[in-house]
């Protein structure tokens, strides 16, 4: 087993040198001179040589990616051209609000969608079956920006019992430290904005949580369906163990594997930033960031958040497999 | 002579599917006694198998259903006799009977062990499950259990997985988890159908040593005659979810009574004598539920006439323990009423 994290973590390296020159051209896959179209039709001459020289356009290509990849290593993503500023810094907050909004919708997908899907297979044919799996076709047939419109003009609107937009109440903003609110609001044992932090939490994560809840409902109920048929199954229940035994601990851990890899797929996806969900809830996640950058061709900035956006892809992939080798002992590549 | 341990009596087991309502076990009888060997013989689709999960309460269920009989479980405890109808207990007292009394192993070992549990875990498992050992007594009795079905270093298997282990192996695992709560009745579903022929004989072997030993009835279900002559002291002979012969092994083996057993043994390869083609009974087993009228063996039958279409055929008994279901009996035994 350590053996092979080591394997797969000394695997990461052609993956992330790869993926750093795919970000590093992006710049100049941009046609015709890149300052120039940063800067737009109207940019002076000395405008354009400016920028070229504050983005080493100016330098042979090797050079450039060198500059590039030192500046990563030490952790500086470069500066943003709008505002100025370390995108370093400016990029963390983004991807926190991201992060627990991800955590707050896999978490709410899981549970319902697996726990969904085992008694559904468990009680094939039955109404419980027959309910879930049209709440789950549904579920990924329901347009993002509806569910979430809906439910803002219901739970905020109408019964007013959630908040609708941001993370937070603005005229008490929570001290900054690890810039997720609910991990901020315990450490400063503030019970009040860990209750607000939450209840921001929940309209958007059961937007953003729907359509992975779905999909690993029937995934959960197609593999566990599967499971429950073999032939182990039927001797662990030829040895009296009871129900719960027989489908939690030997059927869903036979059947995990296809989940496991949706969940991955699926929190790979949402990490990515869900640029729906963030704008309708004013989300100030690293969707928008990257979406509003597209807006402004801050081009720097769309670099970094692609470089972060698959640096997080890599990473879950990364637990996923390790995650399959530990459960299957067959598994070893 | 020893008492019965299980007694199935007049056991329907029907499955209600799209096409209808299929009779796959219908009105079977029989029983087993203490330490014995019965075998339960018949082709593919005949009813053996949904026989022995009926016996475990384990008939996958819906479609399944055990719509009629019983099935008389007998427990000598210290004092008293106690008998218990499976058929209608709670699912909770089935579960304590399940691998604790009445034990199951399986016809296919490749696929009967869950691949992401260790050996150790599956056999402690099945004695978690009805009794209650420390962790450490567990493991030491589960070595003990892979030493006593014949592993080899049974201290590093314990915490391999099923896939490191081959065909074989896995059958003794599967016997080990079987056998680790010392039940009463063994149900073997043709425990050598997938190993090779080697490896069947030890299998058998091992099988017979905890008859013998821990005096652990077995029934064993098999297609295999051959199994039957090594390894039964009864038979029973099953035909379209029915009976159709029983008695012991080496009467039916020699004087084969009903025209399938004796269809049986002719497909036998027989080592003196030279045969240009191996016997085969025409026909296939009829699915179950198409036949309504008459004996089931009829349309394949070498002597059938014409009451065989008209009327079903009652068990006879021949002589002591010799039952047979066939009209050309009647003037030999008594019809037996059950």
């Amino acid at each position: 087993m350590i053996a092979y994290t080591v394997r797969r973590l000394l695997m990461l390296i052609p993956v992330l040198l790869g993926m750093s020159i795919v970000t590093f051209s992006i710049i100049h896959l941009i046609p015709g001179n890149p300052a120039q179209v940063i800067l737009g039709d109207q940019a002076t001459a000395t405008a354009v040589a400016n920028l070229e020289e504050q983005l080493g356009l100016n330098e042979p290509f090797f050079v450039q990616y060198f500059h590039y990849m030192l500046d990563l290593l030490r952790g500086d993503l470069g500066t943003s051209l709008r505002t100025n500023s370390s995108i370093s810094s400016e990029i963390w907050p983004h991807l926190a609000a991201t992060m627990e909004l991800t955590i707050f919708a896999m978490v709410f997908a899981i549970i319902v969608g697996v726990n969904a899907g085992i008694i559904s297979a468990w009680k094939q044919n039955s109404w419980f079956d027959y309910f879930a799996m049209i709440i789950a076709l549904i579920g990924v047939s329901m347009p993002i920006f509806w569910l979430g419109l809906m439910q803002q003009w219901i739970f905020a609107q109408e019964l007013g019992w959630l908040p609708a937009f941001g993370r937070g109440n603005p005229r008490d903003p929570i001290e900054s430290i690890t810039n997720f609110n609910i991990l901020d609001s315990i450490i400063n044992g503030r019970t009040d904005q860990l209750w607000t932090s939450f209840k921001h939490l929940v309209l958007p994560g059961i937007a953003l949580g729907t359509i992975p809840m779905a999909i690993i409902a029937r995934m959960t109920r197609s593999s566990m369906l599967e499971v429950l048929r073999s032939d182990y199954i039927r001797t662990v229940e030829a040895k009296g163990s009871r129900p719960i035994s027989v489908i939690y601990r030997h059927g869903f851990k036979n059947a995990v594997i296809p989940v496991l890899t949706v969940v991955g797929l699926q929190t790979g996806t949402l990490l990515g930033g869900a640029i729906l969900t963030e704008t309708i809830f004013s989300w100030p996640g690293i969707g928008r960031y990257v979406f509003e950058a597209i807006g402004n061709r801050d081009y720097p900035v769309i670099q970094s958040g692609i470089l972060v956006i698959a640096f997080m892809f890599v990473i879950i992939n990364l637990v996923v497999d390790l995650l399959y080798s530990y459960i299957d002992p067959r598994i070893k590549y | 002579m020893k008492k019965p341990v299980l007694e199935i009596n007049n056991l329907q087991t029907h499955f209600f599917t799209d096409r209808g309502e299929i009779p796959a076990v219908d009105d079977v009888s029989f029983f087993i006694r203490e330490g014995e060997v019965l075998g339960i013989v018949g082709e593919s689709g005949c009813g053996k198998s949904v026989t022995s999960l009926s016996i475990m309460g384990l008939v996958p269920s819906p479609p399944g259903k055990i719509v009629g009989g019983n099935i008389l479980f007998r427990e000598q405890h210290s004092t008293k006799e106690e008998t218990e109808n499976l058929v209608n207990v709670s699912s909770k007292r089935m579960r304590q009977i399940r691998g604790n009394k009445i034990a199951m192993i399986f016809q296919e070992p490749m696929t009967s062990l869950d691949p992401l549990f260790s050996i150790g875990f599956q056999i402690t498992e099945a004695l978690n499950n009805h009794q209650n050992l420390s962790k450490k007594e567990a493991r030491k009795k589960a070595i003990e259990m892979l030493n006593l079905v014949g592993i080899p270093r049974a201290e590093q298997i314990v915490d391999e997985y099923p896939h490191q282990l081959s065909g074989g192996m896995r059958q003794r695992v599967m016997i080990a988890i079987a056998m680790s709560c010392d039940p009463e009745v063994l149900v073997a579903d043709e425990p050598t159908t997938a190993l090779d022929v080697t490896i069947q004989a030890q299998i058998l072997e091992l099988m017979k040593k905890l008859n013998r030993e821990k005096g652990t009835a077995i029934l064993l279900i098999t297609h295999d005659l051959g199994v039957v002559s090594e390894m039964c002291d009864r038979v029973c002979v099953m035909y379209a979810g029915k009976v159709v012969e029983e008695g012991d092994v080496r009467t039916i083996l020699k004087f084969p009574k009903h025209p399938y057993t004796r269809g049986l043994l002719r497909s036998l390869p027989k080592m003196h004598e030279k045969q240009e083609r191996l016997y085969s009974i025409p026909g296939n087993v009829p699915k179950p539920g198409s036949i309504t009228d008459g004996c089931r063996f009829a349309a394949r039958c070498s002597e059938v006439f014409d009451r065989c279409y008209k009327e079903d055929p009652e068990l006879l008994t021949l002589s002591e323990g010799h039952t047979c279901r066939c009209f050309l009996y009647e003037k030999e035994g008594d019809v037996q009423h059950v």
